[in-house]
């Protein structure tokens, strides 16, 4: 039940604050969103940049790069992930608690980057966990780092924890582990998670001979 | 615990002249093994000539502007070859690069890049896999010395002798040869795969390698992505 | 003359019991492992027994990429091989294709490219400070103080080629654009500046007794064994042989400078940091005289072919004496457009032939150290 803006207008110049727990709860989860120190290649320098003194995470309370997946709730997925890291990284996506989520940093994360080529190469994370912002780049700048994680916190920010439309981590059906993928002989098994990624099948109009 | 004097580690090297060239040979200059002095390269065969007559080891020449040319050496020779160079007083090559895989599966393009003296042809018929090392002399500043062994075959006869227990540089770099290129090194004493995971069963970087389809999205397909990324297209 | 080198640790299984010890998977999501680098590590109590390192989870296929790919497009790659010296990396590659096709370099060019190496010399040992301190527990103190100049420097890579860290800036035969007016006094003042920074850092860490504590008498092997292992760079100067690529095999024009080459005593891991901080101090002592003769003239060579490139039937092997150790790049031309093949000779991968051998016997707190002193970066180890 929303609240009238001219009664919390009125009410707040009188010194009291009125808000719903689900605006509090979001915003202190927003607020101090806690890293998993997890840097893959050359974004994790640019992610190490935007938390030193020029730049300054801290700000944003997300300063507290914890080693260990238990502590985290943010996974920034910074540089490319191979098909031989792939593994690990749906795994400690799996290890990290309720309510968590993934920054897709960098074009590697995001679909494989400059080595979209390469054999070992999984063309996105997105292919096996779910990835909430993505930040374009190579690699992005500590500012657009930044700008993910305000963006991040605005989601955050405008998530419903109750009703049809709440967020994963607050339905008890929501998954909150997805299946690991195992090595095979040529590839991984399987080669994408179909259930959260399907992507668009693009058809062009490329009539007479254009490309 | 007494802290080091910081002084101590401030020696004066040898090589801190300003402005000098660096001599032809002697401590401080380096001899490049062919561009500076050709004669230099084909000494040393003479060397291993009278050394290791059974070695047969032959000149091959770059085409390039470079002028790195090469010793092709029988993989059965290699080893000893290796150690010849390496224990032998005034050779010293004790230092082991770089050790290099190349695919060739058509063996007369090998011929246009290590190119065979006259008469001499390239025995091997079918394709092979190569093997180059680059040597270097720490004492005596000299290098590289570029050697090639080739294999039989690409299939169950790429096998080459690992020079680990010589160089001990080579261990993973011919772990890297066995898993991107599928050779053999007898003899390494823990060949396995090392770039990709174990399960793998493919050489990668053989020219005929075939990589898993996984384009699926493309945003912007051209060429040969563009057909790679249409097959994926609905019907 | 050294006999055949007894590989034991390369393939022996530990002597103890398999069930008496504990393996301890360390990484690849690890904070010490400057990267996702995998150590399988089998200890008795705290004592390494053995260590076997796991590599590949950063295998990106750079070379199988560079074959379908034209010379110039492998040179971004390039800047993510090792991704805290770009502009060094870049550098190798053009010295090797240069080589591969007979490619003259001008003078300016030159010039700029000594200053931008010694420039990136400055910020991969400055950051090997603030990470070793930082995998010895100063959790990210030390690591402040070391972007904090990082930073300054990255600046002016910003100005001079557009992008913070994968400058992309060398070509064949030169350079990609020339310095911007001012550049070069700036340059000036960073490296008037940067002697106070490094007497900071040095005055915090000589004395230090944890640092000396963890790092003093770990980690040393024999000269022979080390050039036997391939291992160059710092830590193979940190023991005290002298080969710096610079001095030995002088590419561009580093022959014309007065520097000095630091040589350690030990090649402990304290001989490995300080003799980085010797080395940053060469390092500007080169910038003040690079800058001083610094000509006009072309930044690259009018010649230069930017399309179409395609270099000469034959192969080269080029190296470069990069922050962590000799870079090297071997090409394989057959005349076409893309290389035939294309090949880096790795500094951190081949350092890390001697790991086990430097940590067996030491406790576990020790390894860590000793990667850390090793100074790795995955892009490279694992290309």
């Amino acid at each position: 039940m929303a609240i009238d803006p001219k009664l919390a207008e009125d009410l707040k110049s009188q010194g009291v604050h009125v808000t719903s727990f689900e605006q509090l709860i979001n915003w202190g989860r927003s607020s101090s969103l806690w890293p998993l120190q997890f840097g893959l290649a050359c974004c994790a320098i640019e992610m190490i940049a935007a938390t030193m003194a020029k730049y300054d995470m801290a700000r944003f309370g997300a300063e507290v790069f914890r080693p260990s997946p238990r502590q985290a709730d943010l996974m920034i997925v910074a540089g490319t992930v191979t098909k031989k890291m792939a593994p690990q990284v749906v795994r400690l996506y799996n290890q990290m608690a309720e309510p968590k989520y993934v920054i897709a940093m960098g074009a590697c994360a995001i679909s494989g980057g400059p080595f979209k080529d390469g054999y070992n190469v999984l063309k996105g994370i997105d292919r096996f966990i779910p990835v909430d912002v993505a930040i374009p780049g190579c690699p992005p700048r500590p500012e657009a780092l930044l700008d993910g994680l305000i963006t991040l916190r605005s989601i955050i920010a405008k998530e419903k924890l109750m009703g049809k439309h709440r967020a994963r981590h607050a339905d008890p059906q929501g998954t909150a582990a997805f299946p690991v993928p195992e090595f095979g002989e040529h590839d991984l098994i399987p080669a994408a998670n179909r259930e959260i990624w399907n992507p668009p099948a693009v058809v062009r109009q490329a009539e007479g001979g254009e490309t | 615990m007494t802290a080091p004097d910081r002084n101590s580690m401030d020696r004066e090297s040898p090589d801190s002249h300003a402005g000098e060239l660096p001599s032809q040979s002697g401590e401080a200059g380096f001899t490049a093994l062919q561009s500076e002095s050709p004669d230099s390269l084909a000494s040393l065969l003479a060397r291993l000539h009278d050394a290791l007559p059974q070695a047969g080891v032959t000149l091959r020449t770059n085409p390039g502007p470079a002028a790195q040319h090469s010793l092709l050496v029988e993989p059965t020779h290699l080893t000893e070859v290796c150690r010849f160079l390496r224990d032998t007083p005034d050779m010293a090559f004790d230092f082991l690069s770089n050790v290099t895989g190349v695919d060739w599966p058509d063996p007369a393009k090998a011929d246009t890049v290590a190119v065979p003296a006259e008469g001499e042809a390239n025995a091997s018929a079918s394709g092979f896999l190569e093997v180059i090392y680059h040597l270097y002399s720490t004492t005596r500043r000299v290098g590289p010395l570029v050697l090639r062994a080739r294999t039989a075959d690409r299939g169950d006869n790429a096998k080459i002798p690992s020079l680990v227990a010589i160089y001990r540089s080579a261990e993973f770099q011919e772990r890297e040869i066995f898993d991107l290129f599928g050779v053999e090194f007898t003899g390494h004493p823990d060949l396995r795969r090392i770039l990709m995971w174990d399960e793998f069963t493919d050489h990668p970087m053989r020219k005929d390698y075939v990589a898993p389809d996984d384009y699926e999205y493309e945003p912007t397909p051209h060429d040969a992505v563009l057909e790679k990324a249409k097959r994926h297209y609905p019907a | 003359m050294i006999s055949d080198l007894a590989n034991s640790s390369s393939s022996a299984a530990p002597a103890l019991d398999d069930d008496q010890l504990l393996h301890v998977s360390l990484g690849p999501q690890h904070p010490s492992t400057h990267g996702v680098f995998r150590m399988n590590v089998a200890l008795d109590g705290e004592t390494v027994v053995s260590l076997k390192p796991v590599f590949g989870y950063l295998h990106r296929n750079h070379e199988k990429i560079a074959e379908n790919a034209t010379y110039l497009s492998s040179m971004p790659y390039t800047d993510r091989l090792d991704y805290i010296c770009p502009l060094s990396n870049n550098w190798a590659y053009a010295n090797a294709v240069e080589k591969l096709a007979g490619i003259e370099v001008p003078e300016r060019a030159q010039y700029m490219r000594v200053i931008l190496a010694e420039l990136t010399r400055l910020i991969n040992h400055t950051a090997f400070a603030g990470f070793i301190l930082g995998d010895m527990g100063a959790w990210g103190s030390a690591l402040m103080y070391a972007f904090r100049e990082r930073e300054l420097i990255l600046d002016l890579f910003e100005d001079l080629t557009g992008a913070r860290m994968m400058a992309n800036f060398m070509r064949f035969g030169g350079c990609r654009n020339d310095l911007p007016a001012g550049w070069a006094n700036k340059v000036s003042e960073l490296v008037n500046g940067y002697g106070a920074f490094l007497d900071e850092m040095e005055d915090l860490l000589i004395g230090n007794e944890i640092l000396l504590a963890r790092t003093r008498d770990i980690g040393a092997l024999p000269k022979d064994v080390l050039i036997n292992g391939g291992i160059t760079g710092p830590m193979l100067r940190a023991a005290g042989v002298n080969y710096d690529i610079r001095k030995v095999e002088p590419y561009g024009i580093y022959q014309r400078f007065d520097f000095r080459i630091p040589l350690g005593g030990t090649g402990d891991c304290y001989d490995r940091i300080m003799i980085r901080f010797l080395e940053m101090r060469e390092s500007l002592k080169i910038l003040r005289q690079a800058l001083d003769q610094l000509p006009e003239g072309p930044f690259v060579h009018p010649k230069a072919k930017i399309r179409n490139f395609k270099p000469p039937v034959g192969e080269a092997y080029a190296r470069v004496e990069g922050p962590k150790g000799e870079l090297g790049f071997h090409l394989l031309s057959d005349g076409s457009a893309n290389p035939y093949r294309y090949r880096v000779r790795p500094p951190s991968f081949i350092n890390l032939t001697l790991l086990e051998d430097m940590c067996l016997g030491l406790d576990l707190a020790d390894v860590v150290v000793i990667l850390g002193s090793i100074d790795i970066v995955l892009g490279e180890v694992d290309r």
